[in-house]
């Protein structure tokens, strides 16, 4: 068993299915919004801003959001605790792989914050 | 033919170096093992590990070629095309990702570490019966693929989780053995079992890149024994 603060579950399994459910979502959501782009053929800024100003298509985004963010974590913990190691680094590495992971870390806080900013703010 | 041997004794050489050996086959398709032993014939330094010589101890696990197997199986025409023919090289290095000895003997300590980690060995504290535990044929089979690993190691050293954490990553082969004890039904320590599993690392470091699939020399498959582990958590977790 090997415990760790900085995964997202703390929990193999939580992180495996979050992985996997957010996926899912990033699928859905890319595949949808490509079959809109098809089909909806000259498409102006109001019917852009009226798309994606309707409540179904906030809450998609708000997934969307958070599922990046998530999948995001879950993918580059896993690539900064395979790389950022001693085997790289040296005594360093924890010094080394602790900061990458916050950088990581404040840049998906900033974008989730951004997002919901852009989805919700109104603006 | 050519062949290139990894040399490297740590007791004389500074790093380690690729030697060239010229050898004839007569061209007949010997195994990598028999070209190891007429290497040998020329240079008694060269250091490899070898006993049952048909595949059933795993002792000269290797890498040939680039492709982890076992020298005493493994035929030349099987290596790459026109290794053989001798107009590619034969080439030996010892098993990725574990420290080397000595030429192509590697330090398994880890390895071992690892199999030791799974406790593989029947667990049941219920009173023994009077001759032994009773198995349904159908519950026998489900240990069929599981039971036949020889610890070679060509699996877990061909897998880059294992490379980058050996320590906490428990590797293709102890996997699978835990997978074979989880899997039969006179084993009574599933749940103590499963709950060292479910972890970042010790199961679900497996990104189910299945070299362990493709490498292992007895045709067993390590990735579904761990898809098997996953289920089984999924079960109890959700």
């Amino acid at each position: 068993m090997v415990t760790s603060v900085t995964s997202l579950g703390r929990n193999g399994l939580y992180d495996w299915l979050i992985q996997r459910v957010s996926a899912v979502v990033i699928a859905v959501y890319v595949i949808g919004m490509v079959g809109f782009l098809v089909c909806s053929g000259d498409l102006d800024y109001r019917a852009w801003s009226a798309f994606m100003g309707s409540a179904p298509m906030r809450i998609a985004n708000t997934l969307m959001v958070f599922s990046v963010a998530a999948h995001t974590w879950i993918g580059l913990w896993g690539v900064t605790t395979d790389y950022l190691t001693g085997m790289t680094f040296g005594k360093a590495a924890t010094s080394v792989r602790l900061i990458a992971q916050m950088v990581i870390a404040l840049l998906l806080l900033v974008y989730i914050l951004w997002g919901l900013l852009m989805i919700w703010g109104g603006a | 033919m050519k062949v290139s041997i990894y040399r490297y004794n740590p007791d004389t050489d500074r790093e380690p170096s690729m030697k060239e050996y010229e050898v004839d086959t007569q061209g007949k398709d010997l195994m990598v093992l028999d070209i190891l032993a007429l290497v040998k014939e020329q240079d008694e330094s060269l250091a490899y590990r070898r006993s049952c010589r048909e595949g059933v101890c795993g002792s000269d696990g290797m890498n040939i070629n680039g492709k982890n197997g076992l020298a005493c199986i493994t035929p030349l025409s099987a290596v790459a095309p026109g290794v053989k023919e001798g107009k590619k090289p034969l080439v030996l290095r010892p098993l990725p990702g574990l420290p080397v000895i000595r030429d192509l003997v590697v330090d398994m300590g880890v390895f071992y570490q690892q199999y030791e980690k799974v406790q593989p060995y029947l667990q049941n504290e219920s009173p023994a019966p009077a001759i032994e535990r009773l198995q349904t044929p159908e519950d026998r089979a489900k240990l069929d693929g599981l039971y036949e690993c020889i610890l070679c190691a060509c699996c877990s050293t061909s897998c880059p989780s294992f490379w980058w954490n050996p320590d906490k990553f428990l590797g293709p082969a102890a996997l699978l053995q835990s997978y074979r004890f989880l899997a039969d039904s006179r084993d009574e320590a599933t749940e103590e079992r499963l709950s060292r599993l479910d972890d970042p690392f010790s199961l679900f470091r497996c990104h189910g890149i299945m070299n362990c699939v493709s490498v292992c020399p007895k045709g067993l498959n390590p990735t579904r024994a761990i898809g098997h582990i996953r289920s089984m958590l999924l079960e109890r977790g959700v």
